[in-house]
């Protein structure tokens, strides 16, 4: 499967491509460069999938293979740096899933950024971005996935800072990128560690399954853990803070600001899966060493889910409502990894996640990209300045529908399977943590159909100057139907044929209790939703003036923004950069300009000795070699 | 006498051959076939590299008074690379009424120094040694001295020939006691008859180990640097600054390995404080330089500095990274020097101040010098950062932790500067910059080729794998 290099090569080259051409290309030749090389790069990856799922497979379990992996760096006698290639299951289902999903927003963007300035910027952009992500999920060794994680920090750090003439924008950037990378300091401290006590980055070696690489880490402890917990542990936290678990969740929804199409392709599909990713890519260390950093990750992700779930009820501005959701089932895709086991039916977690990671991608990138055209036709993301749609935008409406139903958990749109067999996973684990996902699995549905009827339903829609809003162009109404198509038949796919934690084949049934506890949590929230949302009433309005308190800290997000800021400003500005500063200022500037005075000073008096006098030269080498030879003859 | 011993010295054969056609060319040729000349000379000196580096016999000729390592080899290579880009961005200096006679003088005396610079890399004895530096010298200021009607370039000459004439005195004179006590001047004979107790010998080895930090041009033997920088045609000056340096720092890096063993405590204390004083003085005079080829000077010897990094932990991997270093080196410092002796000889423009603005008339060349910067500052992605990463671990390798935290902090200061030159080209404004350039096509193939090499030699680790297969420690 030589073939699948050109998977990387062909976005890296496309990127520069645009890049470096882009004042002499056209907006349409960028965007249809760039829309016909994703279409390759997601013909490779189909083609990819079906040879691997066909034919590596090897007395019922999958096969890892490497087509491709070039030495990169040296360091020292074991450690080194490769690139490559690594197929295996989920990397193959990541290839589906980001090109995929990155082709639809290639053809999507080709309609809403019409006419933008820096069209030709955006699409080597994107192409920037998809060969970045592609680079981590292929990734052969864990320095390997890293290197991409920070380029696909900087692709959407550039990305959300597109419209960088608005401060907003700029300002969301900054913050994403500082952020996610701060995390992935952690990240980097605990691949160190890992790699200092295995003396290998390699995926192969460190999932071979043979322990006793790791002897040396466990063995030694540091505050009450061993070492391997530690490294574990951090590197989870890089995987939380690309993956906005709690506390590191700030950027998402600020990350907003950046263009619709790359909020459904970076921010709800492909980057901000990474984590999940990360924790399923180096799942059998995890679960065989580090079961009790395992069950941490659980209990982070069921408290993030509940905890973006509740401020998403609350939100008003579209894409705000959609990033929550986004944070909540992140949430949902790391619990059901925290509680699964390994082997046969004890992974249904893993696998239960992988397919929610899946389905997920599709129908909150569908969601993003029907808010894009609604953003689009009423130039506002404000609920309040919605209504009454659904005359409108009929395609638009239905895609959103289905996508809304899909993420509610209403059979037999994709998102039921996966969020029921989740939901299973973590009942199997415990009963309080099933209870706990369930309502959160509630409150998706409530606010989901919130946000559906207050922009399709509820009061009418009128605008001040006239306007009257309108179905979008084709290249944004043809993904949001593909996606749509993808959501009704994706849960159909047997799964755990081709996903699964041990990599043999697992047959999943419906357990019809959860299934039936769950549709009916989700048809109880949608009836709710329904009646407080569908016309205009003024319950909401009253529940809202009962619970004041509690609606005001969700609204402004539990105040963590301003906890952050507290401590950034007061506590590390205040307290430690300032007597930095000051130092800086004082000390280390005062001692540069006293050295460049000095400097001064003696280049000055040798420009005087300079004109023509050799003699000075000579003078002076000659001492130096004196000094020389007295230093040496000294020791 | 036996003939096959020539055969070791192929590369110095085949330069030989072409520095003779060249000489008769120049000599017969009328005026209507020296418009030829420069592509002949390319040519010919592109087959010459290629020969060069096409592997062949090593071992020690004329009873050791020749020696030829893989090494050796790599390293020649490197300089014929080196020596190939500095010919291709000189034929737009030829080109101009003025330098039309001189051209043939050029590539004869550059080819004359570069050949010095082979024996003196595979010298087996300090006769031959002393002769290829001498040779590598002399002609190199008639080289400086090339515009003999500017008074600045007569100006540099003298200076370079008086400098070079007394670092040659005190040089053999340090050979001569080294001579005096030992009794041989063969390099494989001498380790065993070098020892740290007898101060005669060690002030020997420190006289003589100075002329090579003078052709280094590190601090405080640095002095001709600037002035002979500046004063120098351009061409000359870039391949002073890269050719003359590198070959001499792997030289000095040979001696001290194979010859100076038993000084090893000796010249590892030198190397500390000189890789100190030159690092930090260099950049602290690079910061207020004007000229931009002042200012290279003062980089340059900043990057001596760094290149001693390599040396002085005595180990395998030290010389690969050295190698690797001068490697990098050539093509950023190539890259900057291209651009300026472009714009030098379209607009006659030399100063830091005049660069202002210069991005928006010559996008292509102010990226070209971006790189440049880049590499030379040492930020990754580019082969800049690789080599300084390189060089660093070498040196923190073998435990010289200080040395490598004063370098690191002085990679900092250097960056300032560095980047003062980007921020004069992309940022700053300027009422009149340079109008557009258009560059000829010989200029143009060295610029790419340094681009390239940049940007790939750092990413792809064939060069630093091949390089290290042949390095070897004390």
């Amino acid at each position: 499967m030589e073939y699948t290099i050109y998977i990387l090569l062909l976005p890296l080259f496309t990127f520069i491509f645009i890049g470096l051409l882009s004042n002499k290309l056209s907006h349409k030749t960028a965007g249809i460069i760039g829309t016909i090389s994703l279409t390759i790069i997601t013909i490779l990856s189909y083609m990819t999938a079906f040879e691997y799922f066909t034919t590596q497979k090897i007395n019922g379990v999958y096969q890892t293979i490497v087509p491709f992996n070039q030495l990169w760096l040296n360091l020292g006698a074991n450690l080194h740096i490769d690139l490559g290639i690594m197929l295996d299951p989920i990397s193959v289902m990541m290839l589906i899933v980001v090109s995929t999903v990155s082709l639809m927003v290639h053809i999507y963007s080709l309609g809403y950024m019409k006419g933008e300035v820096g069209f030709q910027r955006y699409y080597s952009f994107l192409s920037l971005f998809t060969f970045s992500m592609l680079g981590l999920v292929v990734a052969t060794n864990i320095f390997q996935m890293y290197i991409f994680w920070e380029l696909v920090g900087v692709s959407s750090y550039l990305l959300i800072g597109f419209y960088y003439t608005k401060p907003e924008a700029v300002a969301a950037s900054k913050k994403a990128f500082i952020v996610t990378r701060f995390a992935d300091l952690f990240f980097l401290i605990g691949i160190l560690i890992l790699s200092f006590f295995t003396q290998t980055f390699d995926f192969g070696i460190l999932m071979s399954g043979d322990g006793s690489i790791f002897n040396s880490a466990i063995g030694t402890t540091f505050i009450g853990g061993s070492v391997l917990t530690w490294a574990m542990a951090l590197i989870f936290v890089g995987g939380a803070g690309k993956s906005a678990m709690f506390p590191f969740h700030i950027w998402l929804p600020d990350a907003m600001e950046g263009p619709t199409p790359v909020s459904a392709l970076i921010h709800a599909a492909t980057m901000v899966v990474a984590g999940v990713f990360l924790v399923a890519r180096l799942f059998p260390i995890y679960i065989g060493f580090t079961p009790e950093v395992l069950h941490g990750i659980a209990y982070v992700g069921a408290f993030t889910a509940m905890f973006s779930a509740i401020i998403a009820i609350v939100q008003t501005d579209i894409k705000r409502v959609l990033a929550f959701s986004t944070i909540s089932q992140i949430g949902f895709m790391m619990v059901a990894l925290g509680v699964s086991g390994y082997e046969g039916h004890e992974g249904l977690g893993y696998m239960s996640s992988m397919f929610h990671l899946f389905t997920h991608a599709m129908f909150k990138a569908l969601l993003f990209l029907g808010a894009g055209s609604i953003i689009h036709a009423v130039h506002s993301n404000e609920m309040n300045q919605m209504g009454g749609l659904r005359k409108y935008m009929p395609i638009t409406h239905l895609t959103f529908l289905i996508a809304c139903l899909s993420i509610s958990g209403i059979p037999p749109f994709s998102g039921f399977f996966s969020k029921d067999e989740i939901l299973t996973a973590t009942f199997n684990f415990s009963n309080g943590l099933g209870i706990w996902m369930t309502v959160v699995a509630f409150l998706t549905a409530f606010y989901m159909f919130r946000l559906y009827y207050n922009i399709f339903w509820g009061k009418e829609y009128k605008s001040e100057n006239g306007h009257i809003p309108h179905e979008s162009p084709i290249s944004m109404t043809f993904p949001l139907i593909f996606l749509a198509a993808v959501t009704l038949v994706s849960g159909f796919i047997p799964f755990g044929k081709f996903v699964t934690a041990d990599r043999a084949e697992y047959i999943i049934h419906l357990d019809w209790t959860v299934a039936t506890i769950s549709i009916s949590v989700a048809i109880i929230a949608i009836l709710l939703a329904t009646a407080l949302y569908r016309k205009p009433s003024n319950i909401p309005s009253k529940i809202v003036s009962k619970t004041k308190g509690l609606y005001k800290a969700a609204y402004h997000r539990f105040y963590i923004d301003e906890i952050y800021l507290f401590i950034t400003k007061s506590v590390i500005f205040k307290g430690i950069s300032q007597p930095f500063a000051w130092f800086d200022r004082h000390i280390i500037d005062g001692a540069m300009n006293g050295l460049a005075w000095i400097t001064n000073w003696t280049s000055l008096k040798i420009r005087g000795f300079q004109s023509g006098q050799v003699q000075w030269y000579a003078y002076v080498f000659l001492l130096g070699t004196l000094l020389i030879t007295i230093l040496a003859i000294a020791i | 006498m036996d003939f096959s011993d020539f055969l070791y010295m192929r590369s110095e054969l085949s330069l030989l051959i072409v520095v003779i056609f060249l000489l008769l060319y120049d000599i017969i040729a009328g005026k209507k076939s020296m418009v030829y000349f420069q592509p002949i000379a390319i040519v010919l000196f592109a087959i010459h590299t290629i020969v060069t580096i096409i592997p062949y016999g090593t071992g020690e000729a004329f009873g050791g008074m020749y020696q030829n390592y893989p090494m050796m080899t790599v390293v020649k290579s490197i300089l014929n690379i080196a020596t190939f880009i500095v010919f291709l961005q000189a034929k737009n200096w030829f080109d101009t009424d003025k330098f039309k006679n001189e051209r043939g003088e050029f590539y004869f005396l550059t080819l004359i120094t570069l050949l010095g610079m082979y024996f003196m890399i595979s010298s087996g004895n300090f006769l031959l040694f002393y002769i290829g530096l001498e040779m590598a010298s002399i002609p190199m200021a008639t080289l400086i001295a090339l515009d003999k009607k500017n008074l600045k370039s007569a100006e540099a000459g003298i200076k370079y020939i008086l400098s070079a004439a007394f670092s040659s005195g005190i040089m053999l004179f340090g050979i001569s006691y080294i001579y005096g006590t030992s009794g041989t001047l063969y390099f494989n004979d001498l380790p065993q008859l070098i020892h740290n107790t007898d101060p005669l010998q060690i002030m020997g080895f420190v006289f003589f180990i100075v002329g090579l930090f003078f052709k280094i041009s590190l601090v405080p033997f640095h002095l001709w640097t600037a002035d002979v920088y500046e004063g120098a045609p351009t061409n000359v000056t870039s391949y002073l600054s890269v050719v003359s340096k590198g070959s001499a720092s792997f030289v000095l890096m040979t001696l001290l390995y194979k010859v100076f063993v038993n000084l090893i405590v000796e010249w590892q204390t030198i190397l500390f404080w000189i890789i100190i004083i030159s690092i930090t003085l260099a950049n602290l005079f690079a910061i207020r330089q004007k000229n931009m080829k002042r200012f290279l000077a003062f980089s340059s010897i900043s990057q001596a500095g760094y290149i001693l990094l390599g040396i002085i932990g005595g180990t395998a991997y030290g010389m690969t990274t050295l190698v690797y270093y001068i490697f990098v080196y050539v093509f950023s410092n190539l890259a900057a020097f291209g651009v300026i002796s472009t714009i030098e000889n379209k607009s006659g423009k030399l100063n830091i101040d005049e660069y202002k603005g210069l991005y928006s008339t010559n996008p292509i060349l102010s990226f070209v010098m971006m790189l440049a910067m880049f590499s030379l500052g040492g930020i990754p992605p580019f082969a800049g950062f690789f080599s300084k990463f390189f060089i660093f671990s070498a040196a923190a390798q073998q435990g010289f932790y200080l040395l490598v935290i004063i370098a690191v902090l002085n990679t900092i200061i250097s960056l300032y500067y560095y980047l003062l030159v980007i921020k004069a080209m992309f940022i700053e404004h300027n009422e009149k910059p340079i109008p557009a350039i258009k560059s000829d096509t010989y200029s143009n193939v060295g610029l790419v080729i340094c681009s390239a090499g940049i940007l790939l030699v750092g990413i792809f680790s064939f060069f630093m794998e091949s390089i290290n297969q042949y390095s070897f420690g004390i």
